[in-house]
């Protein structure tokens, strides 16, 4: 069964017609060509497709596009208007990727991750958060200072 | 047919930093913002999707294929089978003995059987299930030793079951000691797990060949496999690089790589296809479980006399790099240590489970798990210091090893040794959430033992027994918008470790150019050899080091001739004379000329080992890395955490230290992994746990903080001094973290990974 649902991507309307079992994940990179998010897995198991949705952060995979109808949907290629978000100047200094196939992933999980924190983060806090995100290449270590950084900027 | 309309992108080429300094990625904008373009972002108007019907059988013959329903299906455009193969229906990285598609029979569960395209992805699944396929199911052969001797079992390939067989003897093979240890040690499967799944868009083009653009490790091997299984010149099957999300090793063989071109080329339309997870596990090689028998010698005052090692590995179904890891596995054998006498053999072989092949530290992770767990047990048996034991019998400069080859570069394992030792340990734990089990809450620090554990290890660089390896560059310079510019182009594999931002580094400092364009990585310049073996910084960097100079000879000549000023030097975009004098100034100097060249870098010629004595000098260079790893285990429920894995190793010469950390980070991680976590599992050649719900790989919460010590003695062979980074760490991460999971529980532990079971005894 098809649906009419409009996504807000990025700040831009983007009405589509979807098959109702379709996933964020899949309406965002198949149908509306926004590859910023990527498919590591497609079980919820690897956080490559993390996106915000109404700032809050969501495995897109794991979310059916039509309970996305009307939301706010954020991509790592929008977080800054063509710019650079504080979070993704952070994971450039401190070489938090490699390949870069998990980072529009972690970056949008690290925003999240910020958004919900409210005070100081520990290492062990930014650990524990950011736990649903594999980087297989291991960039662990930049990835804890790159979170660290934006949190000190943050506060 | 044009280009795909999402494909390989320009990299910035406005950022700073010459050998020795830590520029920016110049991908790192694209991939902070998710708009590197990898394989899997592909796009063409005009595209279908490819989807692979693989065998559900380890071993099985097959009687029958039938395709008709699959391809009445609504919405399929094409149903191929081996029948349909233009070319040989044969490849393989050493012996050309995998089907790209199975004819007669199956050799391991997942081998591709018959091919669809469609017009969407769920499409071609539901049209793979139609496909009918009559198999006979036969017993699979499964124990690595057994294939290795079991005359009565199956051949599973015309020679047997044996791919190779490889014996090293030296000195006195009967040597006696006074201090005998022995072990069995077996290594399961590991997966590359690179996050980003094996994906490609095959366009055909009008000259009847087919551009395919892809991730993987080496584009110009793939060329000559694909163009031969399609009956075509090389020069017909063209491969541009794409984003690659991570290799490993895991992309050296070919996956959807002729499969894609069978298809586009069959229907002449541009046909993409990407793996999902679980197709993944079973679309590469993993690397190679191996079973080892070792026995180590030594005086009482703790010199080792001899070693004696029987090693067995699995390859699985299809050679692949099987006769690579018995060749590095035998030669690595006795590790970084002064040994006089051993005798080694080593076997690969066939089996029905899944193929095996590269895995960084190929060939040298499973012999490095053995003979360091040997080492800790020597030391145990001598009530010696297990880091001293090492230090005591680390090979140097002039050591010969095991083949008689000897070291004639910096071999510093003492010193590595002595600089983990000699890092402060980590206070015991004292927050909740720092035991094992964390935020589960599972302790509150009874049952919990702590351990320090050492793995040293000693792993070849760049190819070997006797491969003329190489790479090639062509670097144009030029003026662009009043700025000199040069434009470096190599066939090499950016897989994540950095390689765009050496090259870039290489030209800046060679050309004093600030401005350096990379051309997308293609097959329209020369073999650059894989990104594998820890060796594209050597031989890549060798490469466009020697294009530079090239173009720099020309740059001079040029200036000569202008002013009759012999210039030797490009600074600043300057050309400099040898007395530090500006001859002119680099852009006014070129003006509209063009200046290119091509180069290839070879590294010093190795050699075959002898088949009977295993004597030889096979390797151009060795890398050296010592971890000391500190863990918590909770004993009563077999829980590990790895408090603190420190690493000391030699580069040679960091040309970008941050990315040498960052490799010795994630190589570390790998190697924990191993020893706590990874493994395929695999019961009668059926894979049971292809996902990440079930294969599990580190998380942010399992990487321990590590304290890197990067040394510097240069190769004195190598360009800039370099010495291979990317695999070292990988290897003796895991006995490290093994070894001090036994002194903290006092359990033998033989295998990797360390499961909760095996520390419980349940
Ligand atoms: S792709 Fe969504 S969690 Fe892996
Ligand atoms: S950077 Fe490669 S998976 Fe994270």
């Amino acid at each position: 069964m098809d649906a009419e649902i409009t996504l807000r991507v990025d700040g831009a309307d983007q009405p589509v017609t979807v098959d109702t079992r379709t996933t964020v994940l899949d309406a965002l990179r198949e149908r509306l060509g926004n590859t910023s998010p990527k498919k590591g897995c497609d079980h919820g198991q690897c956080g490559a497709c993390t996106v915000l949705v109404d700032g809050r952060r969501v495995l897109s995979c794991l979310m059916l596009a039509v309970a996305a109808d009307g939301a706010e949907v954020t991509t790592a290629a929008g977080l800054a208007n063509g710019d650079l978000h504080p979070v993704q100047r952070a994971f450039i200094d401190h070489d938090g990727f490699q390949c870069g196939y998990c980072t529009p992933g972690q970056i949008c999980s690290a925003v999240g991750v910020l958004e919900e924190s409210d005070g100081e983060l520990s290492r062990a806090e930014v650990a524990e958060r950011m736990s649903g995100n594999l980087c297989r290449c291991g960039a662990y270590p930049g990835i804890v200072a790159a979170v660290e950084q934006a949190a000190g900027e943050q506060r | 047919m044009s280009a795909p309309a999402r494909s390989p992108q320009v990299l910035d080429d406005k950022i700073s930093g010459g050998i020795g300094a830590s520029p920016q990625r110049p991908d790192g904008t694209l991939k902070v913002r998710g708009e590197f373009a990898y394989a899997s972002d592909l796009w063409h108007e005009n595209m279908v999707w490819g989807a692979t019907l693989r065998s559900p059988h380890p071993h099985a013959g097959i009687r029958s294929i039938g395709i008709a329903k699959a391809l009445a299906y609504p919405g399929v455009h094409a149903v191929l089978t081996h029948a349909d193969v233009p070319g040989e229906n044969a490849y393989g990285l050493k012996h050309q003995d995998t089907p790209v598609l199975a004819e007669d029979r199956v050799r391991y569960q997942g081998e591709p059987v018959a091919l669809v395209a469609a017009d969407h992805p769920e499409i071609a699944r539901q049209a793979l299930k139609l496909i009918e396929v009559d198999y006979e199911v036969w017993e699979p052969v499964t124990d690595m030793e057994r294939a290795a001797h079991d005359e009565t079992l199956p051949r599973l390939h015309e020679n047997g079951n044996v791919v190779r067989h490889q014996r090293i003897v030296k000195g006195d093979p009967d040597a006696r000691a006074d201090v005998v240890v022995s072990g069995v040690y077996e290594l399961g499967m590991q997966d590359q797990a690179f996050l980003g799944p094996e994906a490609g868009l095959a366009v055909p083009a009008e000259d009847g060949g087919v551009d395919l653009y892809l991730a993987t490790q080496w584009l110009h091997v793939d060329q000559k496999q694909t163009a031969h299984a399609l009956g075509l010149p090389v020069e017909k099957v063209r491969l541009t690089l794409s984003g690659v999300g991570g290799a490993f090793g895991g992309r050296e063989d070919l996956s959807m790589q002729v499969h894609s071109c069978m298809l586009a080329l069959h229907l002449g339309r541009p046909v993409k296809m990407s793996y999902n997870r679980e197709e993944s596990f079973f679309g590469h090689v993993h690397r190679h479980p191996a079973r080892m028998y070792y026995e180590h010698g030594a005086t009482k005052d703790g010199d080792l006399v001899y070693v004696k090692a029987r090693m067995y590995f699995d390859g699985g179904a299809y050679a692949s790099k099987t006769p690579v890891v018995v060749g590095n596995g035998t030669t690595l054998s006795v590790g970084p240590y002064n040994v006089p006498n051993a005798h080694i053999e080593g076997w690969g072989v066939y089996s029905n489970n899944p193929t095996c092949g590269a895995m960084r530290g190929l060939g040298a992770v499973q012999p490095t798990y053995a003979y360091e767990s040997q080492m800790d047990k020597l030391a145990t048996a001598l009530g010696m210091d297990p880091a001293e034991l090492r230090i005591r019998n680390a090979m140097s400069e002039g050591s010969t090893t095991v083949t008689g080859q000897v070291v004639d570069f910096p071999a510093p394992v003492a010193e590595l040794v002595r600089r983990v030792r000699d890092m402060p340990l980590p206070p015991p734990n004292t927050d909740e959430l720092g035991f094992p089990g964390g935020a589960a809450n599972t302790t509150h620090g009874e049952g919990v033992v702590r351990g320090i554990g050492y793995g040293v290890t000693i792993k070849n660089i760049a190819y070997a027994e006797g491969l003329d390896d190489y790479s090639t560059a062509r670097v144009r310079l030029q003026v662009i918008g009043g700025e000199p510019t040069a434009l470096v182009h190599t066939a090499a594999a950016e897989v994540g470790q950095g390689l765009v931002t050496v090259q870039q580094q290489i030209a800046r400092s060679e050309l004093g150019v600030e401005r350096i364009t990379l051309h997308t990585s293609d097959t329209s310049v020369g073999d650059a050899g894989s990104s594998s073996a820890s060796r594209q910084t050597y031989l890549t960097g060798g490469a466009v080091r020697n294009a530079c100079l090239a173009v720099a000879e020309r740059v001079y000549a040029l200036a000569a001739e202008r002013f009759g000023v012999e210039a030797t030097n490009l600074s600043g975009g300057k050309v400099v004379a040898a007395d530090g004098a500006v001859v002119a100034d680099l852009a006014e100097l070129l003006g509209e000329d063009v200046i290119e060249e091509t180069r290839e870098y070879h590294h010093r010629k190795t050699y075959p080992l002898d088949p009977e004595t295993g004597q030889g000098n096979a390797h151009v260079q060795y890398g050296f890395s010592a971890h000391r790893a500190v863990v918590d285990v909770d004993t009563e429920l077999g829980l590990v955490k790895v408090v603190q894995l420190d690493c000391a190793q030699d580069v040679g010469k960091a040309i970008n230290p941050d990315a040498v950390l960052g490799q010795i980070h994630g190589g570390s991680a790998q190697g924990l992994g191993l020893a706590v976590m990874e493994e395929i599992q695999v019961t009668d050649g059926v894979v049971r746990n292809p996902s990440f719900t079930d294969y599990l790989i580190p998380t942010i919460l399992d990487m321990p903080p590590m304290r890197v010590d990067i040394l510097e003695r240069p190769d004195p062979h190598a360009p800039y001094g370099v010495r291979g980074v990317g695999e070292p760490p990988t290897i003796s991460a895991t006995p490290a973290v093994a070894n001090a999971i036994r002194a903290a529980t006092g359990l033998e532990l033989p295998r990797v990974p360390i499961k909760p079971e095996h520390l419980t005894g349940t």
